[in-house]
């Protein structure tokens, strides 16, 4: 589903990522965790199609598509999701208008028909349970004022509606109280499915207790150091970065 | 210089017929006041960006455009869209200045409260007028003050006695159509009116007024209109000027609001129309803790330029000040914002906060925004702010981000811009009509219930 080629992308004359190689496949779940500044959110908004990065080398292969040539909204359309780290606020908007806008545009783009307001209100109804998200959260401008746990439950409700093939989620476990936390798992964990691939950037193990992800990547320094299992992540919360760090300088100093 | 002369002499002509015409039907006072406005006038001559004030607009398209006073309507005329009949208590609609009885209606109004034409007023019981009229809004120092003074004939006379709560709003609608034609004239002049209103709240009373500017035709006019506003002690005053000017129209406002101890005047004034608009609002906060909250919003494209004064004049202790204008300039429009804050000695304890918020969407609009503070006194809060922008590119990417393109992400975020203060309009249909027109305007096909 989605292939990055040694990825390298600056902003202004800083390189941030410096050579990501990741493989994603239908139905896989990858966690994506590193220290602070390691590039996880540039990485993403890259996917996403954020234009304030440039790209120097390397290729981005989407469902047999270059990925990087696509404007964000068609990169949407065609099935990738980000969840932000820190969801814009646009006050004087509801969420569920521009949430309707979106399934339409969506649609549209595969020749569907457009939803009625009706169908439309169905829709979120049914999406709505999977976070406990009430609906007049709904109808208020589009986060603001929303609480942090709100904000992250926002997101993962907006990807429900729009069913995603590949879901990006940039540390939508972060800053929620234990409750937040099962609930925005349990939402994950119930759009999981075959044909839909994952993304999970986060800092920690306690999330992947509740999503199991199928491979753990370390990213430092704008490249990913370290691959495993789930035991990876295990291993991290147990013993920090640095280790890691100190084998990846190793290996680089080898090739050197 | 000499265009100037020759320019004024057409008023004077104008003026000389204006006096003559049936003055027995006139008090006195009335004429000794038109005639000391028209000698300022021409002393004063058309303000020229030389002057602090008018720096910035340039008003040579009025200078230079021939105008004669505008005739009545002879024939129906489409004013459905804009009426507020459903809601007002009383409306009255003027066209091209002059006041139609036929498409005005007056039923539905409280006990003891009077709105009237104000040529029926003078005709009339002229004296219920003289103590306010003409009292307030400076023909000594403004140009086009002193030019609505001279001429000025018609208008709305509003009138609350004290103790009365008037829910349902007042509409004042002025209706302006080059198509029906100057009154004298073959036609080669574009039409020109000068209303005049005069707004009284007694003490411890509440009403609600709306003053609408439209245009009918895609024609050049000239309105200049002076709105005087007298609020007693405990009064609480909501006033919104909606100026949906034709694409070409000259327009130029002044409105005066002198308010008592303890009152409260929120205004708000939009600006979608005309080619040349200037909007002078002076507020005199004259009576101990007083309050206003002066909302604006101007939206503007193609050639339009739009400026807003504000004057707010803290003469007495306790008396607070909120004011939020906010800008959405796109094509080659132009936007001007002074905003003053006068805190006089007296008045410890102010506390006054300005903001003028800009939005550019296009690289050849331009805002000019100056706020000033004279403060005469220690003991006071005055905040100001400016912001001229972009949309904010966080957002546009969130939207994007969601399938959502690019115009429509932009047209949703102006919308979103403009909706604070759309928001704070009270009066339903005036709110819901005017998110309509936004929405239209940026090619959105939603209704604004579904955005919000
Ligand atoms: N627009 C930008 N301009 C300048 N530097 C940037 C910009 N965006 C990101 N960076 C820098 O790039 C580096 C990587 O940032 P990024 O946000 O991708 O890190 P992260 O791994 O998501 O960190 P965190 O765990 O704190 O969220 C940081 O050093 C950051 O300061
Ligand atoms: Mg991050």
């Amino acid at each position: 589903m989605l292939n990055i080629k040694n990825l390298h992308a600056k902003v202004g004359d800083k390189e941030i990522l410096r050579g990501i190689n990741l493989v994603v496949k239908a139905g896989e779940i990858h966690a994506v965790m590193g220290p602070n500044g390691s590039g996880k959110t540039t990485l993403a908004h890259l996917l996403a199609g954020r234009d304030s990065y440039e790209v120097t080398a390397g290729e981005v292969i989407y469902e047999g598509k270059d990925l990087l040539q696509m404007p964000p909204e068609e990169r949407a359309r065609e099935g990738v999701f980000l969840a932000f780290q820190y969801p814009v606020e646009i006050p004087g908007v509801s969420t569920s208008y521009f949430l309707k806008a979106a399934v339409n545009a969506t649609r549209k783009h595969h020749g569907l028909e457009e939803l009625d307001a009706i169908d439309f209100l169905n829709l979120i109804k049914e999406k709505m349970k999977l976070v406990e998200l009430d609906q007049g959260l709904l109808n208020r401008p589009l986060n603001e004022g929303f609480s942090g746990g709100e904000k992250k439950r926002n997101e993962i409700f907006q990807m429900a509606v729009l069913e995603p093939k590949l879901a990006i989620l940039d540390e939508t476990d972060s800053g929620l109280d234990i409750d937040a936390l099962r609930i925005i798992a349990n939402g994950i964990d119930a759009l999981r499915g075959p044909d839909r691939a994952m993304i999970l950037i986060t800092h920690y193990q306690r999330l992947l207790n509740y999503v199991t992800p199928d491979f753990v990547h370390v990213l430092s320094e704008g490249r990913i150091v370290k691959s495993g299992g789930r035991a990876l992540a295990l291993e991290l919360e147990a013993k920090g970065y640095d280790w890691i760090k100190a084998e990846a300088d190793l290996a680089q100093q080898t090739i050197v | 210089m000499l265009q100037v002369a020759e320019k004024l002499d057409s008023y004077r002509v104008d003026f000389e017929r204006i006096k003559r015409d049936s003055a027995d039907r006139r008090p006195q006072w009335i004429d000794h006041i038109r005639t000391a406005a028209f000698g300022r006038f021409v002393e004063l001559g058309f303000p020229t960006t030389r002057l602090e004030d008018w720096k910035y607009t340039n008003v040579a398209p009025i200078v230079k455009t021939p105008f004669a006073r505008a005739g009545q309507a002879q024939r129906m005329l489409p004013i459905e869209p804009f009426t507020l009949e459903e809601v007002a208590c009383a409306q009255l609609v003027f066209v091209n200045g002059q006041y139609s009885s036929d498409l005005s209606s007056l039923e539905k109004l409280p006990e003891g409260t009077i709105v009237s034409s104000l040529a029926t007023v003078l005709a009339g019981n002229s004296a219920s007028v003289e103590a306010h009229l003409a009292q307030y809004a400076s023909y000594h120092d403004q140009a086009f003050v002193a030019l609505n003074t001279a001429f000025m004939e018609d208008g709305a006379f509003v009138s609350i006695p004290k103790d009365t709560i008037v829910e349902a709003p007042i509409h004042l609608l002025f209706i302006s159509s080059a198509r029906l034609g100057p009154a004298d004239d073959g036609g080669s002049s574009a039409p020109v009116s000068y209303p005049r209103n005069l707004v009284l709240v007694g003490s411890h009373s509440q009403a609600r007024i709306i003053e609408s500017y439209v245009g009918l035709e895609h024609d050049v006019y000239f309105t200049d209109v002076v709105t005087e506003i007298v609020g007693g002690e405990n009064a609480a005053i909501d006033y919104y000027k909606v100026q949906r000017e034709s694409e070409e129209a000259l327009h130029v406002a002044t409105v005066q609001a002198q308010l008592g101890r303890s009152s409260t005047f929120s205004s708000h004034a939009i600006d979608l129309g005309g080619a040349l608009v200037r909007n002078d609002l002076n507020v005199a906060l004259e009576g101990e803790g007083a309050e206003c909250t002066l909302n604006g919003l101007y939206m503007v494209t193609g050639r339009q330029h739009v400026d807003n004064h504000t004057r707010i004049d803290h003469v007495q202790p306790h008396c607070t000040s909120r004011e939020l204008y906010k800008g959405i300039l796109d094509g080659k429009s132009r936007g001007v914002f002074s905003g003053k804050i006068v805190v006089h000695k007296a008045a410890q304890k102010t506390d006054a906060k300005q903001a003028n918020k800009n939005l550019l969407l296009s690289e050849d609009a331009v805002i000019d925004s100056k706020p000033q503070l004279e403060i005469f006194n220690n003991d006071v809060k005055c905040t100001h702010g400016t912001t001229i922008g972009q949309h904010d590119q966080e957002a546009i990417f969130y939207l994007r981000s969601r399938g959502v393109d690019l115009a429509a992400a932009r047209s949703l975020l102006t919308y979103a811009f403009a909706s604070e203060l759309l928001g704070r309009i009270k009066v339903a249909p005036v709110r819901t009509r005017l998110a309509a027109l936004l929405l239209t305007r940026l090619g959105n096909g939603s209704t604004p219930e579904e955005i919000l």
